[in-house]
């Protein structure tokens, strides 16, 4: 099993991955917090239209993502903000407005149907040698940021207008949580894939939501889940030559599922504890 | 005495619609304002704006420079969030200390000590590691009034505390705010419904219903026309 780690692209896969991994599952519990689930779905796919733009002008695809998903992830978080256009459906929105785009735009450039296949469904073949120094110092600055900001952001999450009215600066750190969200979506989706990268951010922590009451065991929890279901996938996909986003995202339902029984034994202790109490 | 907070002819509300028209008011420090007045007054509106979350669309709210906006203590209603949200008490009271460590982005054991003291004042001490969403509705509003205490002691503001409360644990509350008021001498204002409960505590009274329909001090208030058909009226209600 070792030996797979003497390939080059799989070393490659395993450093980035694993700190995209915890980058999704630390800003992932937010999210799902802050009602936001499905903002990685419509992220990755601004983030497709913007690499598939980049293919065709032969531009960095890394250096367009970026900025046009961390600019796509204000506005959703704004738009939320608004109560005329909520939340889910600005998502909607701009989720299948960017795939219908970047199809059109991929689909002018004739061949590049193996392209398409990579972004949307993910491949461990997907980071570079030239991606992953600034995959890596991205991902860092994204984890020293989160725990920089760990109180503040969980101020902000817990209660905004508290947050507002007291004097911190709520709405910087709305910002700082796009920000970071949209450098995790872009550094990820080309190795999990646009369609399912929204699973890195959902499954670590609504599994670990299940088990555990306080917000920081939550997030340590959510973060090593992340981790672990992350490799599982990738030694699985390696093994058994699987796609390595399904691989990572299939562990993750498992994962979800042994919590959720948890969860409901513990439950049913507790409740025959108070029967016998009686 | 100083004057706190002055509003200047407010007019305040959402679009096109105008929710509150020309309301001016003072407070004093140590002051407590109870405002009253029936669902869709603009109560709560008006508490939003006084807090920072909303601009008045007209006018002018001017605080002392004795205070900014760190010296905000505040209890909003609880949003749908709050009610599945995995957080220790500790974690929450905690937050309350945020406004004042600007630069140091982790708690400080004064914090820690503040936050502390304020979950001790609120007998709720015990509570410290079990999770908010598992409390009780006067346990939860227990705790939020620790965390609004963390971020101030000088000015207080609530709205609707006591919503949903049965009236042991409302006459609790009420006391509470009560004693923060007279120990610290807090300023107070809360927004609420039960105007009987308010006469009781407050010093002054602001009714509002689209515009201002009295302000003034408590025993003023009682004997007013507006006083007396609104309590009367609740009354019967009851």
């Amino acid at each position: 099993m070792l030996e797979m780690f003497t390939y080059p692209f799989i070393l490659r896969a395993f450093v980035v991955g694993t700190l995209v991994s915890l980058c999704s599952a630390l800003l992932g519990v937010n999210l799902v917090l802050k009602r936001y689930s499905m903002i990685g779905d419509g992220l990755s796919h601004v983030a497709f239209s913007a690499m598939a733009v980049a293919t065709v002008m032969n531009w960095a695809p890394l250096w367009v993502a970026i900025p046009v998903v961390i600019a796509a992830s204000y506005v959703l978080l704004r738009l939320g903000a608004n109560d005329r256009l909520s939340g889910d459906s600005a998502i909607a929105l701009l989720s299948t407005g960017a795939l219908a785009v970047g199809i059109f735009i991929i689909s002018m450039k004739s061949g590049i149907n193996t392209d398409i296949n990579n972004y949307m469904f993910g491949s461990v073949l997907a980071i570079s040698r030239s991606d992953v120094t600034l995959s890596v110092v991205l991902s860092l600055a994204v984890l020293a940021l989160y725990v920089l900001f760990y109180n503040k952001i969980f101020a902000v999450t817990f209660d905004e207008p508290f947050a507002k009215a007291t004097g911190v600066r709520a709405d910087f750190y709305n910002m700082l949580i796009a920000v970071l969200t949209a450098v995790t979506i872009v550094l990820g989706m080309r190795m999990i894939g646009a369609l399912l990268i929204s699973s890195l951010i959902i499954f670590p922590a609504m599994s670990s939501m299940r088990v555990f009451k306080c917000f920081r065991n939550v997030v340590i929890c959510s973060a090593a889940i992340s981790v672990v279901c992350f490799l599982a996938g990738l030694i699985i996909s390696y093994e058994c030559s699987t796609p390595t986003g399904a691989s990572v995202v299939l562990i993750n339902i498992a994962v979800f599922a042994v919590f959720c029984a948890v969860a409901f034994f513990r439950g049913r202790i507790a409740l025959n504890g108070a029967d016998s109490d009686k | 005495m100083k004057t706190l907070i002055r509003c200047k002819d407010v007019t305040l509300g959402y679009e096109n619609m105008t929710v509150l028209e020309h309301v001016s008011f003072e407070l004093n420090e140590g002051d407590y304002l109870c405002v009253v007045g029936e669902n869709g007054a603009g109560k709560s509106t008006l508490i939003k704006c006084l807090a920072g979350l909303k601009r008045p669309s007209e006018g002018q709210i001017e605080f002392s420079p004795t205070i900014s906006r760190s010296d905000v203590g505040y209890l909003p209603q609880q949003t749908a969030i709050q009610r599945d949200f995995p957080a220790s008490v500790r974690e929450v009271v905690m937050s309350g200390c945020l406004n004042h460590s600007r630069l140091i982005p982790f708690y400080t054991k004064a914090d820690r000590q503040r936050a502390a003291a304020h979950m001790e004042e609120l007998g709720i001490t015990d509570l410290a590691g079990r999770s908010y969403r598992e409390l009780s509705g006067g346990q939860q509003q227990r705790v939020l009034l620790a965390r609004a205490l963390c971020a101030s002691e000088k000015l207080l503001m609530l709205d609707e505390p006591v919503t949903g409360l049965d009236p042991i644990v409302t006459s609790e509350i009420y006391g509470i705010i009560r004693e923060v008021n007279r120990k610290y001498g807090m300023t107070v204002i809360m927004v609420s419904h039960d105007v009987r409960t308010a006469v009781r505590s407050a010093n002054k009274i602001l009714h509002l219903k689209h515009t201002v329909q009295f302000f003034g001090s408590t025993e003023e208030y009682l004997a007013s026309s507006t006083g007396r058909e609104f309590l009367g009226g609740q009354r019967e209600n009851a």
